[in-house]
Order: C-alpha cells, then sequence, then structure tokens
C-alpha cells in the first residue's frame, strides 16, 4: 500500500508532468486561458492515462517490443475515442471551447511516456496509481497555470468576473502570457524544491 | 618596498572607462532627446520619464536585495532602462503604465536572466512590447504635438503603412520632432546629437545603425510604393522609432553580436524585419520586434562570425 501512494504521489510533486518533466505543454499552453477549460482538458487527459496505463499494464508481456508503440498508440487512441464521444454527447460546451485538443490526447506525451516508461514494466496496479497521479498531477498543473492566467487577463475565476473594468494584462490570456506563466512557475517549484533541478 | 609589489593577472593595461561610466555617458546622450520630448508633448513627458527611471531603479534595487546579490543600482544600467521605456511610450499614458512597463523591463527582461550582461533581449523593448500587447489602446494614442491639450493624431507611420501620401508634414517637422509619436523617437535632431557623441567618443561603432537606417530606408525605396522604386523612403527614416532603435537600443552591448561582421549581419537583419513589418505586417511600427528577434539571432550570429584563430 505504501508503494502503491508513493506512485501515486510521485506524480503530483517530484515528477509533475508540467512542473517536473516539462511533458504535455501543448494542450498545457493552449487550453490554459480558462480554469474552466483546464479542468475539463485535465480530467480528459486523467481517464485516458489511467486506463491506457491499465490495459498496457495487462498487455505488456503480449504485445511485441519491436510494435510496441503503435499498440501503445492503438489502446491509447481507444480511450480518447471514448472520452471525446462522452464529452460531445455530456458537456458540448465544453467540446466546443476545448475543440481539437481532445482528440489530440492521443498524441500527449505524457500518457505515451507514462505507458514506455511505466505501464510496460510494472503490474496492473502500480500502472493504475501512477496513471492517476500523473493525471492529478497534470491537472493541477494546467489548473494553476489557468488560473493565475485567467484572474490576470481577463479579471475573472472559472467564467466568474470578479471585477468590472477594462484594465486587465491582455497579454496574460495570449499565447506569450502562458509561456511567461508556466516559465515562472517552474522557477518557483525548482526554487521551493518541489521538483527536481 | 616589499608591499608595492603587486601580483596580478592579465589585462595590465587597461582603460579607465568602466561598464558604470559608460552607463551613465549613454543615459547622457539621451538627454537632448528628453528636452525635447517634453518641449513638443509637455510636463506629461516628464512624468512618464520620472516615473519610469523611478520603477526601473526601485524593481532593480528590491530583488537584489531579496535574492541578496551586489546591489548595483548606481551603475546606471537600471536608469537607462528605464529612461529608454519611456522614450517608447506616448506622453499621456495613464500614471501606472510606465510602471507596470519598467518593472516588468527590470524583473522579466533583465533580473530573471541574472542581471546586466546575462540577458538575452533589450530590457526596455521587453517591458514595451509587453505593454502594447496587454494595453494596446493606450500604446497607440498618441498626443498631437506642440498642442499641450491631449489631442489624440495618427502618426505618419501609420499613414504611411495605409500608403496615403503624408499630408501637413515636411520632412523638417519629422527631423525636428513637430509630429505625434513617442516622448523619446520624435526629434530625429536631438536623437542625432546624443547618437554623435556616442560615435565620437566610440562607445558604439557605426556598423549596427547604419546597416541597420541604410537596409530599412533602401527597402522602404524599393517596396515602399505601389509601384517599385517609388517608395518615400525619407519618411519611413525620419519616422516611427527607427533612429532612436538603431543608435540606442540596437548598439546594446550586451544583446548585439561582437564582431563587426556580426553587427553588419545584425543591423541588415533589424533593417529587413523592420520593413517587412511596416510594409505587410499588421502593425504600423516594427522596429522593436525587429531588434528584439535579432537579439534571439545574436547567439547564432556570434558562432558564425567568429574571427577565425590565425593558422588554424
Amino acid at each position: 500500500m505504501k508503494s502503491l501512494i508513493k506512485e501515486f504521489s510521485k506524480g503530483i510533486t517530484v515528477l509533475n508532468p508540467t512542473f517536473g518533466l516539462i511533458l504535455g505543454l501543448c494542450p498545457t499552453l493552449a487550453v490554459s486561458t480558462s480554469l474552466f477549460n483546464a479542468v475539463g482538458m485535465g480530467v480528459a487527459a486523467t481517464f485516458v492515462l489511467v486506463f491506457s496505463n491499465l490495459i498496457i499494464s495487462a498487455l505488456r508481456n503480449f504485445i511485441p517490443a519491436r510494435i510496441r508503440l503503435p499498440s501503445y498508440i492503438v489502446i491509447i487512441a481507444t480511450f480518447v475515442t471514448v472520452c471525446e464521444l462522452g464529452i460531445k454527447a455530456y458537456l458540448p460546451g465544453l467540446s466546443k471551447s476545448l475543440g481539437i485538443f481532445i482528440p489530440l490526447i492521443v498524441v500527449n506525451c505524457i500518457i505515451m511516456a507514462r505507458a514506455e516508461a511505466f505501464a510496460s514494466r510494472n503490474r496492473i496496479l502500480p500502472s493504475i496509481f501512477d496513471g492517476l497521479g500523473m493525471g492529478v498531477g497534470f491537472t493541477l498543473g494546467i489548473a494553476i497555470i489557468a488560473f493565475i492566467r485567467e484572474l490576470l487577463g481577463s479579471g475573472s475565476i472559472a467564467g466568474i468576473g470578479l471585477l468590472k473594468s477594462n484594465e486587465f494584462i491582455l497579454v496574460m490570456i495570449l499565447a506569450p502570457g502562458a509561456l511567461l506563466t508556466m516559465g515562472l512557475l517552474i522557477a518557483l517549484s525548482r526554487l521551493m524544491g518541489l521538483t527536481k533541478r | 618596498m616589499r608591499d608595492n609589489l603587486l601580483v596580478s593577472t592579465s589585462p595590465h593595461l587597461h582603460k579607465k572607462e568602466s561598464v558604470k561610466m559608460i552607463m551613465w555617458l549613454v543615459t547622457l546622450s539621451l538627454v537632448p532627446s528628453g528636452l525635447a520630448g517634453i518641449f513638443i508633448f509637455g510636463l506629461g513627458a516628464l512624468w512618464v520619464m520620472a516615473l519610469a527611471v523611478a520603477a526601473a531603479v526601485i524593481t532593480e534595487f528590491a530583488l537584489q536585495a531579496v535574492t541578496r546579490r551586489k546591489i548595483t543600482v548606481l551603475d546606471g544600467s537600471a536608469v537607462l532602462t528605464g529612461l529608454l521605456l519611456a522614450y517608447n511610450l506616448p506622453a499621456d499614458v495613464p500614471f501606472w503604465l510606465p510602471v507596470v512597463g519598467a518593472v516588468f523591463s527590470i524583473a522579466i527582461g533583465k533580473q530573471v536572466f541574472g542581471g546586466l550582461g546575462q540577458n538575452i533581449f533589450n530590457p526596455a523593448l521587453v517591458g514595451r512590447v509587453f505593454l502594447m500587447a496587454s494595453w494596446p489602446k493606450y500604446m497607440t494614442t498618441f498626443v498631437k504635438p506642440m498642442s499641450y491639450d491631449a489631442v489624440t493624431s495618427a502618426t505618419p507611420l501609420a499613414a504611411l503603412t495605409e500608403g496615403k501620401a503624408l499630408e501637413n508634414i515636411s520632412y523638417l517637422d519629422l527631423f525636428l520632432g513637430n509630429r505625434p509619436g513617442c516622448i523619446g523617437e520624435v526629434c530625429i535632431l536631438a536623437l542625432l546629437i546624443g547618437a554623435a557623441f556616442l560615435l565620437l567618443r566610440k562607445y558604439i561603432s557605426w556598423h549596427i545603425p547604419f546597416s541597420y537606417i541604410f537596409t530599412t530606408g533602401l527597402l522602404s525605396y524599393v517596396f515602399g510604393a505601389k509601384t517599385l522604386f517609388a517608395g518615400d523612403w525619407i519618411s519611413h527614416i525620419l519616422s516611427g522609432g527607427l533612429v532612436l532603435g538603431a543608435f540606442f537600443m540596437a548598439t546594446d552591448y550586451v544583446t548585439s553580436p561582437l564582431t563587426y561582421k556580426g553587427q553588419l549581419v545584425f543591423g541588415i537583419g533589424c533593417g529587413l524585419i523592420t520593413v517587412v513589418i511596416r510594409l505587410w505586417g499588421g502593425y504600423p511600427e516594427g522596429v522593436s520586434y525587429a531588434i528584439l528577434i535579432m537579439n534571439a539571432a545574436t547567439p547564432m550570429i556570434d558562432r558564425y562570425t567568429r574571427p577565425r584563430i590565425y593558422g588554424s
């Protein structure tokens, strides 16, 4: 049990995908313009991570080493399709604002990295906890970035406007603001010793 | 007798000029243009300058104190950054705009990289571009010159970009600064006085400014009008921030190439990007973006223009 908790917590702290491993930057930068989108993206990625880790770990002794990457892609794509159709059916608003980035979870490097580095060498239960930890870590990372960007760039939190003013820092909801926030947060997390140098 | 023997490493001969002295002299060379700005746009310009310089100095001091590094506020580089930022702002911006810009310039443009000599991009331009992207409305509302009552007006460059001929503004007006624009960029005469001082004292070489201005002039002459070779190149050189940028910001020691060959490449690149942005880009002015993009290319230019060691 202790080792399972360790597999779970490392994805949130030392090996945090956003601030520690610096993986999955494309959705992190693109979707973090509002907290609502960011959490939606994080939950979708967590779902795919947990189930792809589960299946890949279960099949790890049957997948030939030479074609393992295409096999992983097929498994990941299956869950991404499930996730995409689910969001389209039940959360059409979120589906519209996330757009292409939900199907693009297929090529999210966090998921490929965990499949290759962890799920293909470990048993099922640790793989599930690894996927869950990585997913929560990614969700937290993207949510923190989105919180800061949304607050400074449009003066609201999760779509709820706080201030009636037009003096917000417009650049924060543009691409440079994403890179700035991300870079400063990585520096801060390393300064505080949360993630490794 | 023994105490008089000093053992030190080379170089044994050096000039008395230090980084500190050069920074203060560059600041001094900017004074005529600032005075011209105050004369043209009124006391609002003085406030913008004072606020930007004060915010830059305080930010530098605070960050160095917090990170427990040597306090180098008196070396003049923060004053210079604040002043250059103010020169790139319109005269009637809200009071917090120069403050926010100067804090961003020093914190993100300079201290994040480790302070003077470590920054990749010109800090003043980083601040300006940040303000431009965040509050474009304030950054592109210009006061009419010599009216002192905040009548807004379009810059000559905006008119040039839209393909209109310049009306009511002669080349002499452009040269003396009788046009709407940023505080420190309008009076070309004052800028040239400062630039001549820097060139004669050899604090800057002619390579970057001349290749930059020549390239901009040539390309705007060739492509600046509907037919080839008919562009109004004199207006293109005299308007916008070209002269300020070419002499005082593109020549920043930290962010420009080391060799003369590299500096020529740098200047030509700046000119090319400026003209492309002015004629075909979304913004009327491209000087700050051109210099920043070439700042990013500086390490690569330095690598390819490194002098060959004799015999190798």
